[in-house]
């Protein structure tokens, strides 16, 4: 959620129970303004929360002027002082996918893990115990860069590609209608496209190349990995993933309000299938 | 259509009266020819002439395409028009050698067949039928308009041209009159081309032209570039958007679309917006019913304590945890508590939180009722009863000879009484503040073990199935109630003092040992340091029952019934299942057992405390946590206390969900003496026993003699 309408976003997104205490919301809105000049970034968005057994990560993300710019994550435990983390890359991922359970809240606790590697001395081939350290930090940054990429969502039409590459926030936006708001086809992955590539000319006829140039939800797998209500009587759309409980989406169709928040364990609800 | 008809006339009127003289002049400064002079006088003159309308009429010389609109416009008007019609024929003989090939192309283009016929005839049809169809009228005057431009300004082929255009767009006035403008400057322009001024004219010209392209309609949309380019810039300069070059592609779009969504049914929109409408409307209902109720007081003096909880206060206080509803959401849900009550018995309610579902969400109340509720007990029991009678009557089918199944099942466990154990509460469940509340069953032991085996999310439906690997018994409503039974009996905690155990229970029960499960407020208790309880976790007591591995709170022992009922059978079937259940019960821990001593799962402790501020410690409050059941919150601030969940309704696992494995297949019948046959007898053997069988031959016919006799005394 833009942290310049924080409030209204946070009373918005408050159906899933997720909220801020009011000293958190004030400390955000005073940091995050300071985030933003400090670090020169065109837009902060508070990204959520991740609940741990100690203590909270608080989340923020920094976007330039091309808003599919990879973007910069800091994070904060008191919502004062606020750190940036290193961007994540494929190995972190690997190296943090066997770490399971929730969070500590401390960015230097250390999870271990051994791990049985075959080592090779002569002809024997015996396997050692290898203990891995992954410090929480890096196992934050992976979570926080797996989720952006699999959940974090925008509305059709709320960003525009322009002719010279970069994509921009759509002054025009107006919301969604109605009835666009009710499919799954008007909500788009705040990302790069991954699947666009791959889509034949037949399906790509009828795209408009200004605003369709993400993924579209509606082919997420698997599907009905969203729930979408309609709330306080239609004037609310809420869209929670079922993938990665914990995360909100919220617009107020007709209005320009939109954005999405994460409060939750950092953990991928990997029972989806049975649940369904 | 008759509108623009009447629009089109006046502007014809205007034309051939007022703008007729400006075009007199242009094409008198512009071009020195003899021909435009001279074919302008006799209109000029004609405009003013005839005074009573139609005054444009004139111009229309042959009057034979056009008599349609004379007759619409003032029918008493046809006996003059035959005398007009000499005096219009001077610019037909003047520029007769150019004109006559055009206008024969525009009535073929006009397409009124009228036109052949004798005049006389055709008054005649035309008054008979009153008017002509509009259409007609309108094509007529479209070509009498033409013609009257062609008489204006030396027609020429260009111009037909341009004149058919512009018979196309009849229903756009506006532009009618533009076009009409332009061409009248293009020709204008284009005939001094050879004069001296030629240098200035060709960059008018090009501009002309451009603007002719620019206003070239597009025969998909209707549309031409030349208005929507003003359009958008009408919405530009209205609304002053910053950086409006960066978002001229939108801007552009916008303007199509609303030309497009002006034609909506109006109707289907009405419909979009029902829904809307539908839940503000049953919401009035929970504001208005708080004057309604205010009337009678009667019910209120009744009771003592009030009924309805203080559900702002503690939203107050689960603000400052940072969990809750939006502010006006937990004012709805407190106007729908407030009409639960009023509505029905409610000795105490209680908030208990929000389940999320697919589709729909539940808001679920915790009520107890007064004493003399249970409406629904009794429906209940016949159902039970149903069942019961439905397996005696195939119990008593069985008089004959083949074996019948002796696999009984396992004898299912009752359900508690309502107010005792997991059905201490009832439980209602609405989906929207509004909306009407719906009471739960209650759950069944069955029930609670079932869904300790799966993890479905909730749709939202009440009354969907669960489909799921061990059949549940019951749909999402019993799943529901199952799933609060569980988190209630898990996450339900109270600051450790507030509640003691009541003293006259105790002997009431059967099994005072196993655990008392009645407890009172304590008058006496004088609140704990709120740092005390952050700091330790034994400071927190459970005071909702431990729910058994059996899915009851209190211990059913299942043998002693089935032994009253049958006992030789018991040995037999219940053997696996009941033997260790009856060697030990299964015990839990009691009621109000700290919180400290909770199982923790691979090392996630099962509960996290904090303190709601750093900043401002001495006001803070403490917020607890639970890592088993994620979305269950309770504070305490020293005196007051309070549970809420909202989630989605499932225990944590750090491991993912396994479904249970199948139950083990059955074994066979062992291979015995009963299973196995023997063989054949050989002939030897049978001789033999004949043998045996008459030598034994006297002894019996004496034994049947005897039986004769003993028949005899009987």
């Amino acid at each position: 959620m833009d942290s310049d309408s924080l409030l209204l976003s946070l009373e918005l997104a408050s159906g899933s129970g997720q909220g801020l205490s009011p000293d958190r919301r004030a400390s955000l809105l005073t940091s995050l303004l300071l985030v933003k000049r400090d670090y020169r970034y065109s837009r902060v968005l508070f990204w959520g929360r991740i609940l741990g057994l100690v203590a909270d990560y608080y989340i923020a993300q920094g976007l330039s002027e091309d808003q599919l710019a990879p973007r910069k994550t800091l994070y904060s435990l008191n919502c004062m002082e606020w750190s940036l983390l290193p961007p994540a890359t494929e190995e972190m991922m690997t190296q943090t996918s066997v770490v399971k359970g929730r969070f500590m809240g401390d960015p230097s606790h250390e999870y271990e893990y051994t791990e049985l590697q075959k080592v090779n001395e002569g002809d024997k081939v015996f396997e050692e115990e290898i203990v891995i350290r992954i410090k929480e930090e890096t196992r934050l940054v992976s979570i926080i860069d797996q989720i952006d990429k699999a959940v974090a969502i925008i509305p059709r039409g709320a960003l525009f590609k322009s002719p010279f590459g970069p994509t921009h926030v759509n002054r025009t936006f107006e919301g969604l209608t109605l009835s666009e708001a009710k499919k799954l086809s008007s909500y788009f992955h705040f990302r790069e496209p991954v699947d666009l590539k791959n889509k034949t000319l037949l399906e790509k006829a009828d795209l408009d190349p200004s605003l369709d140039f993400m993924d579209s939800l509606e082919h997420d797998i698997p599907k009905g990995s969203w729930s979408i209500q309609m709330e306080r009587g239609n004037a609310l759309v809420v869209l929670r993933s079922l993938l990665w409980p914990g995360l909100t989406f919220y617009h107020a169709p007709g209005t320009k309000n939109c954005g999405y928040i994460y409060v939750g364990t950092g953990e991928k609800n990997m029972d989806l299938p049975f649940m369904l | 259509m008759e509108d623009s008809t009447a629009l089109e006339q006046e502007k014809e009127n205007q034309e051939s009266g007022e703008e007729g003289r400006p075009w007199d002049q242009m094409t008198a400064a512009s071009a020195q020819d003899p021909q435009p002079g001279l074919s302008e006088h006799p209109e000029s003159e004609q405009g003013p002439d005839p005074g009573p309308q139609p005054g444009s009429s004139p111009p229309r010389s042959p009057a034979r395409s056009s008599p349609p609109v004379d007759d619409l416009a003032c029918p008493g008007a046809s006996p003059p028009s035959p005398p007009r019609e000499p005096s219009s024929t001077p610019p037909l003989a003047l520029s007769g050698q150019h004109l006559a090939a055009p206008w024969q192309s525009d009535k073929t283009t006009s397409g009124i067949p009228e036109a052949g016929t004798p005049r006389p005839d055709h008054w005649q049809q035309s008054s008979d039928k009153g008017a002509s169809t509009p259409h007609q009228t309108c094509q007529s005057k479209g070509n009498a308009f033409q013609q009257f431009q062609q008489t204006d300004s030396h027609l020429y082929e260009p111009r037909d041209a341009n004149g058919n255009n512009s018979k196309q767009e009849d229903l756009r006035s506006d532009i009618f009159q533009e076009e009409d403008s332009d061409s009248q400057h293009h020709l204008d322009e284009a005939e001094p081309e050879p004069e001296p001024e030629a240098a200035p004219s060709m960059l008018e010209m090009a501009i002309q032209s451009a603007k002719a392209y620019l206003l070239k309609t597009s025969s998909k949309s209707g549309l031409n570039l030349y208005d929507h380019l003003s359009n958008m810039l009408t919405r530009i300069l209205d609304e002053r958007p910053e950086n409006a070059v960066d978002i001229i592609e939108n801007i552009s779009q916008d303007v199509k679309m609303a030309h497009f969504s002006k034609k909506l049914d109006t109707l289907q929109n009405e419909n979009e917006m029902l829904p809307t409408y539908e839940i503000a409307e049953k919401q009035k209902a929970l504001f208005l019913q708080g004057n309604l109720e205010g009337a009678d007081q009667e019910l209120e003096d009744e009771m003592a304590e009030p009924s309805l909880p203080n559900v702002m206060e503690s939203a107050f206080y689960f603000e400052q945890a940072g969990v809750g509803l939006g502010t006006d959401e937990i004012y709805r849900i407190f106007l729908a508590l407030k009409q639960l009550t009023d509505t029905h018995p409610i000795q105490r309610c209680r908030f208990w939180g929000k389940i999320l579902g697919r589709e729909m969400n539940y808001i679920v109340a915790e009520v107890e009722f007064h004493e003399g509720e249970d409406e629904e007990e009794v429906e209940e029991e016949d159902v039970t009863d149903e069942r019961d009678n439905g397996e005696s009557e195939g119990e008593d089918d069985d008089e004959d000879e083949l074996p019948r199944s002796i696999y009984k099942a396992p004898q299912p466990v009752p359900k508690e009484e309502s107010r005792t154990g997991a059905n201490r509460y009832v439980y209602f469940v609405c989906n929207e503040p509004g909306r009407p509340w719906v009471k739960l069953p209650s759950v069944t032991p069955a029930q609670i073990v079932i869904a300790r085996k799966i993890k479905k999310f909730f749709t939202g439906r009440l009354d969907s199935p669960i489909i799921s690997y061990p059949p549940f018994p019951g749909n999402e409503s019993n799943y529901l109630r199952a799933q609060i039974a569980r988190i209630s009996a898990g996450t339900h905690v109270s600051p450790l003092g507030f509640y003691q155990f009541g003293e006259e229970e105790g002997e009431e029960e059967e099994e005072v040992e196993s655990g008392r499960d009645n407890f009172e407020e304590n008058p006496d208790f004088e609140g704990i340091q709120v740092i005390d309880l952050v700091e330790s976790l034994a400071n927190w007591v459970h005071h909702v029952q431990h729910i058994l591995p059996q899915g009851r709170c209190n211990w059913f022992n299942p043998i002693q019934k089935s032994e009253e009922e049958e006992e030789e059978d018991d040995e037999e079937k219940e053997e696996e299942k009941e033997e260790p259940d009856y060697m030990e019960q299964e015990v839990g821990p009691p009621l109000l057992t700290p919180i400290s001593e909770d199982l923790e799962i691979q090392n996630t402790p099962p509960w996290t405390t904090r303190l709601s501020s750093n900043l401002i410690p001495q006001y803070a409050i403490a917020v607890l946590r639970s890592n088993l059941w994620p979305g269950a919150y309770a504070f305490c601030n020293g005196k007051k206390f309070e549970n809420l969940y909202i989630g989605w309704g499932h225990k944590y696992s750090p491991d993912s969900y396994a479904p249970p494995v199948p139950p083990s297949a059955s074994q066979e019948y062992p291979s015995g003496p009963e299973i196995t046959e023997a063989d054949d007898p050989s002939v030897e053997e049978e001789q033999a026993f004949r043998a045996a069988q008459e030598a034994a031959a006297l002894p019996a016919e004496e034994n049947e003699d005897t039986e004769e006799d003993e028949d005899d005394y009987d």
